[in-house]
């Protein structure tokens, strides 16, 4: 059927109106910068959110606010160096960056260190663990509004630092392990003051539990947000809790034979088959809670002996390459260390797990709202060090 | 106020306007320095507030207020600054024209207009007006979201605010505070007037349904969306500094002061207590009713501190589906016990 001129012309008049209309009825988008300066970004991360309204229709996650280029600094330190500089990584937990680059210059040198040393570096990887973990939760509940957690944060957390300082002198940079050993011993009394710390940690679950887990708020505002399906995570390479969330069941702790005390435990890895900042949440709650009882375990189980293995007084790590990751609170963090011969590495590839986590946050933001933006940078948990290294 | 003397209108109105100026520092701070301060850090184990100047840290108020003063008042350049500077003053015109018709006593009351719910209700909503300015004049994209979300957010409470008075006002038979505290006063429990009848044994429904939703006016935690610190920094005060923000903190807390004097005047029987009369009343009237702010608030302040937030969505639908329709409900069940009693 041929198309007349009129029809042709009141087609094209239709389509004009319904182009009017949308421009009048297309409402502005506006551009949210969250960040660099923010508080809910806990440093300097910057969100690009435009807005439509309170949606987010599109947004960006800008970092490289805070980077220290420690990757290149590595380069000219000798290896015991390296331990001052990869504390400040992921400074929550400032002990477990330590541990992975140990055991990679380690790998390379071909020693191990002896079973005692072992197990009190599993112990303060685990403390980490719990101190990092346990700031998450407050401030997780302080992001969404409810004040309280966060100082109870503050102050278990607190007994924790006491016990990391009685041990290595450092509260935040403990700069501890040494290749082949650590540094010291632990102090006398030490075991039974952190056995007590590890009840208080655990009071601490069950209190969190009860104040902020169980509220009715909290769940609306937590489940269903931001819920990242396995697939999806596994492509943007998420780990540690995050992707236990999604309910991948995935734990270098457990999945990987390490020269460290974990193999000996008895614990579980806990996943949550939801994805959202909920299962995010729940899972660090309970993983925080297992590490707790891991200590107890290797404080009751450890072996006796000496704290150092035999190590020349000028530490030249032979031609080679390794790469050791270990499951850090954040997630996976690797050291990719290239070894030619000298005091230090020639090169060295830091994986940390912060970079990959907050990757997925322009997929996972779509079409959220603003307050959901928070919950979600919240749950997913980063350290800006660990970001931007 | 009657006073026993006659003085000129013009003196009796300075007279009764210096009070209220002098009453509205005076109730923030208290409230500021028991809640904020004190109730915060038990509640929290926070270790500042009880630190400075030795006992209890009694001067931590005095260093807050001397910090603030001390700020410079900075405008932002893009700003609008008339209304910026205009603001907090009319967020605190609204606090200062709802303490007009509280009762402290049979006759401490500075206007006891038969209205009174009525014009405490409406002059509680006029600080939408003072936020919006803010929000809008401060030429800032958080300021604005948090104008606009106070904005919906006063609005939608203002509703079940007054739904939940509606059962007071019809059991008292009248709209002045003063009348509705007599009411309580003289009332008798089933032939027993031992204790009057404070209308929160009839009306305890909407005693929960106003203090939910005079949180939502004070914009306190869990409904804090438009100062929501973690998303939109501080929300409409954002830009403001030192002393303009002090106005608007200390418009928020004079406000929580005067909406428990309320709630406490509605429900709790305010400046009364049955067994004192006359004149004895006048004295003790304010120090009854200040005992009965400090409960409420206390409750007031306890949610605040233990609740996260809602979202904006379902704050509105709080409001909507669950606050409005049960103060309907609650309407309608007075009303029939009113007939058929």
């Amino acid at each position: 059927m041929a198309v007349t001129e009129q029809q042709r012309r009141a087609y094209v008049a239709s389509q004009a109106a319904d182009a009017r209309l949308n421009v009048e009825l297309q409402t502005e988008d506006m551009t949210l910068n969250i960040g660099p300066q923010h508080p809910a970004t806990h440093g300097t991360l910057r969100v690009v959110a435009r807005l439509d309204g309170e949606q987010v229709v599109w947004a960006d996650v800008v970092c490289g606010y805070m980077h220290r280029g420690y990757e290149k600094l590595t380069e000219v330190r000798t290896y015991p160096q390296i331990t001052t500089l990869v504390n400040r990584i992921d400074w929550l937990s400032s002990f477990a960056n330590e541990v992975p680059f140990i055991l990679a210059a380690e790998k390379l040198m071909d020693i191990e260190a002896p079973p005692r040393a072992q197990y009190i570096r599993t112990i303060l990887f685990e403390l980490a663990r719990i101190a990092n973990i346990t700031l998450f939760i407050g401030t997780m509940g302080a992001d969404l509004g409810a004040i309280t957690p966060v100082f109870y944060a503050f102050r278990d957390r607190e007994r924790i630092l006491n016990q990391i300082e009685a041990v290595t002198g450092g509260r935040f940079h403990p700069n501890f392990d040494r290749i082949g050993g650590l540094k010291d011993d632990l102090p006398r009394g030490w075991i039974d003051e952190t056995k007590s710390a590890m009840v208080r940690v655990r009071e601490f679950c069950d209190e969190l539990e009860e104040l902020l887990m169980g509220n009715e708020i909290f769940q609306a505002r937590t489940r269903g947000i931001g819920v990242i399906p396995a697939d999806v995570g596994l492509s943007y390479g998420l780990s540690g809790a995050n992707i236990r969330a999604s309910g991948i069941d995935w734990d270098l702790r457990r999945d990987q034979d390490l020269p460290l005390a974990w193999k000996d435990l008895d614990w579980k890895v806990w996943t949550h088959p939801d994805g959202d900042s909920f299962a995010r949440f729940w899972v660090r709650l309970q993983e925080t809670r297992e590490a707790s009882k891991m200590v107890d375990q290797m404080l009751d189980g450890l072996p006796a002996g000496s704290i150092q293995a035999k190590v020349p007084r000028i530490i030249k790590v032979p031609e080679g390459e390794a790469w050791v990751h270990t499951e850090n609170p954040l997630g996976e963090m690797g050291y990719y260390v290239v070894s030619q011969g000298g005091l230090g590495p020639f090169r060295c590839k830091i994986r940390s797990a912060s970079f990959n986590n907050v990757s997925v946050l322009p997929w996972v933001l779509r079409g959220t709202y603003v307050p959901d933006i928070i919950t979600i940078l919240a749950s997913l948990y980063f350290i800006l060090g660990d970001i931007d290294r | 106020m009657s006073l026993a003397l006659s003085l000129p209108y013009w003196a009796e109105t300075t007279i009764k306007t210096v009070i209220i100026l002098a009453v509205i520092p005076a109730s923030a701070l208290t409230l500021g320095y028991v809640f904020l301060m004190k109730t915060m850090a038990h509640m929290q184990s926070r270790l500042g507030p009880m630190e400075p100047g030795g006992f209890h840290g009694w001067y931590q108020l005095i260093g807050d207020g001397v910090k603030f003063i001390q700020k410079e008042d900075i405008i932002p350049e893009e700003a609008d600054r008339a209304i910026f500077a205009l603001a907090p003053t009319v967020v605190l015109v609204s606090t200062f024209l709802l303490f007009v018709v509280i009762p402290a006593g049979p006759r401490l009351v500075v206007e006891n207009l038969d209205t009174g719910v009525f014009f405490a209700l409406a002059v509680s909503s006029l600080s939408v007006i003072g936020v919006l300015m803010a929000g809008w004049a401060s030429a800032n994209k958080y300021s604005l979201l948090g104008g606009l979300r106070a904005a919906g957010q006063l609005i939608a409470y203002e509703l079940p605010l007054v739904l939940a008075v509606v059962g007071v006002v019809m059991q008292a038979g009248t709209m002045s505070l003063q009348g509705i505290v007599n009411f309580q006063q003289h009332g008798k429990i089933f032939g027993f007037g031992g204790i009057g009848l404070p209308l929160i044994l009839t009306q305890f429904v909407g005693f929960l349904l106003f203090i939910a939703a005079s949180q939502a006016e004070l914009t306190q935690a869990p409904f804090d969306m438009p100062l929501a610190e973690s998303e939109l920094v501080a929300g409409y005060t954002t830009e403001y500094t030192g002393f303009r923000f002090l106005f608007f903190y200390m418009a928020e807390t004079a406000t929580a002061f005067a909406l428990a004097a309320i709630a406490a005047t509605l429900f709790l029987g305010g400046w009364s207590v049955p067994w004192v009369h006359g004149s004895a009343a006048d004295v003790l009237g304010p120090f009854i009713l200040g005992a009965k702010v400090m409960l409420v608030a206390f409750l007031i302040y306890w949610i605040r501190f233990t609740y996260p937030r809602f979202r904006e969505d379902q704050l509105q639908a709080f409001a909507w589906k669950y606050l409005i329709p049960i103060s309907l409900a609650n309407i309608l069940v007075t009303a029939v016990f009113k007939v058929v009693f």
